[in-house]
């Protein structure tokens, strides 16, 4: 399995390549976003909604075998989007490689106009929700 | 020559502002977020090099030139405002951090000592977080409550239903001018006539009129008007609270310190007059100056010719962007500015937003700070272009074009 690291260059490198053009990026991350792994009606639950300014999303978390699956979705496309690629970058590892994991993809593929200025956007509070999710699931697994 | 362009020199006056020359994404910049904040020109920014350059001093007190200098011109933005607004006197025009400030003031000062328990402020339903916060912290210091205007389909305050809501608790109607989230503009006259049957004062939020309409304070005869410096061309960080003279004497200050007294002793102070009385500390000098230069750049150009300007604006985007198959206004108010809410099919304003970015279109996307309204409605937000006298028709025509495309892939 490819480290994290490895996957955040090759996303890097994806979107080196659609150079400058703007909505060229935004079409590949909404398609990106159409390939997420649906979450079930069921789980669009106000329990598992992270809100934010503009956009919600809805995220639950599973240990199997001593890794974290995530699946996720958004009411926005662009936020599903990006969402997917949080989830490649993160998904079914181990809680301790979860927390470990430094995020610098967003800032190389120059997404912060659509995350960072958009105060709370969704996406922001799922990092944090995701790095929880592990944080209890790492706890969950020392006691074990 | 198009109609338009025979009522302002729109060529020159996009020159006077740097900004739209800017490339976004690869694109000429379409700034269509007027209602957020407005775009300034040059003559704004010279103002302030000018006074931070030749004039900086701190003002009203200094026995030198230069301290002369700003206070005069410090004082000649206070006047200029005055005769905008049309005010009485110019020591009406208090200066304020912005309109949520001038609320706040108000809220701290008239709401504590004039409204009580069991009082009601009356809002309405499409009223701008700020106008409705600072009256909700009041009430659950005083124990006064808040009732709400009911407005129609069409984004307007339904009259009918408006008298009943107005009683002999009535204390204070705190209504917006011109609706940031719909652009609907209110009728205030009828509004002010059904509060004042029942005693109470009127507030207006004036930050999307001050720059748009032809306000003037006497004819609207409200008590308190507030506005932003930063939606009408000037700086940032500054607004204008107009009062009602025999009401701001009864207000005690809303903060204390230098400015605004007349004599301190331990034993007591005497508060100075008006409109000092109300601007405690060094206030915002260079900005008041700015603002002054704002002011006298919409003179140049000429009000009634913003105001048809703006008009002729509002018809052509009406007219084009209903060609829209997919798009559904959200509030289509009859009587409304330039200010355009809206949704695209099914697809989130937020996508909406990002692509018009893509496509160098600055737009909002959101609940626009009024999240009530967007309940009334059922929805979470909207997409809004709000536009201004530097916009053109051409502009309109790109925007539209855009969103045809956007919604071919969103929805």
């Amino acid at each position: 399995m490819k480290s994290p690291e490895d996957i955040q260059n090759e996303i890097i490198e994806e979107f080196t390549f659609l150079g400058d053009d703007r909505e060229a990026m935004i079409n590949y991350i909404m398609e990106l976003g159409e390939r997420l792994e649906p979450l079930k009606d069921s789980d669009k639950v106000e329990d598992n909604i992270i809100k934010g300014c503009q956009s919600k999303v809805w995220l639950i978390s599973e240990l199997k075998d001593g890794k974290v699956h995530f699946t996720a979705d958004s009411n926005t496309s662009i936020t599903k989007g990006l969402i997917s690629l949080l989830i490649r970058v993160l998904n079914d590892r181990s809680p301790k490689e979860i927390i470990d994991t430094d995020l610098f993809f967003m800032e190389k593929i120059g997404m912060s106009n659509m995350i960072g200025s958009q105060r709370s956007n969704g996406f922001v509070s799922m990092i944090k929700k995701m790095k929880i999710f592990a944080l209890a699931y790492q706890g969950q697994l020392q006691k074990e | 020559m198009s109609k338009e362009k025979e009522i302002i020199q729109i060529d020159s006056i996009r020159k006077d502002f740097p900004v739209l020359s800017e490339i976004v994404h690869g694109k000429n910049l379409i700034y269509f977020d007027n209602a957020a904040t407005t775009q300034k020109p040059k003559a704004v920014v010279e103002a302030l090099n000018e006074y931070y350059y030749h004039d900086n001093s701190n003002i009203h007190r200094g026995a030198h030139t230069l301290a002369d200098r700003a206070t005069k011109a410090y004082e000649a933005s206070r006047e200029n405002l005055a005769k905008w607004f049309n005010a009485e006197s110019s020591d009406q025009i208090i200066f304020t951090r912005g309109t949520t400030d001038g609320i706040n003031l108000v809220a701290a000062t008239f709401g504590k000592q004039f409204i009580s328990e069991g009082d009601e402020i009356v809002l309405s339903t499409m009223e701008h977080h700020s106008n409705i916060v600072p009256w909700q912290m009041l009430c659950e210091s005083v124990g006064a409550k808040i009732k709400v205007l009911p407005i129609n389909e069409k984004g307007e305050i339904d009259l009918e239903k408006a008298e009943k809501v107005f009683t002999d608790k009535s204390k204070l109607l705190a209504v917006v001018h011109v609706s940031n989230a719909l652009g609907t503009i209110n009728p205030i006259p009828e509004l002010t006539k059904m509060a004042r049957e029942k005693g109470a004062k009127v507030l207006i939020d004036g930050a999307q009129s001050a720059s748009h309409l032809d306000v003037d304070v006497q004819k609207l005869d409200c008590d308190f008007f507030v506005c932003s410096a930063h939606k009408m061309y000037g700086p940032t960080g500054l607004g204008v609270l107009y009062g009602k003279r025999d009401i701001l004497e009864k207000m005690n200050p809303y903060q204390g310190g230098g400015e605004m007294i007349k004599e301190v002793d331990f034993e007591g102070t005497t508060y100075n007059e008006l409109p000092f009385k109300f601007e405690a500390g060094t206030p915002n000098i260079a900005d008041v100056i700015a603002f002054n230069a704002a002011l006298k750049y919409l003179q140049s150009i000429g009000r009634d010719r913003i105001r048809e300007y703006e008009n002729d604006l509002k018809e052509y985007g009406r007219k084009r962007l209903s060609e829209i198959e997919n798009l559904k206004f959200v509030g289509d108010a009859d009587q409304k500015t330039a200010i355009f809410s809206f949704l695209l099919g099914n697809a989130h304003a937020f996508d909406v937003g990002m692509m018009l970015d893509a496509k160098g279109i600055a737009v909002r996307t959101g609940h626009h700070c009024t999240q009530p309204l967007m309940k009334h409605y059922g929805i979470e937000g909207t997409v809004r272009a709000s536009l201004t006298f530097y916009n053109t028709r051409e502009e309109i025509d790109i925007l539209v074009e855009s969103l045809i495309d956007i919604d071919k892939k969103l929805n």
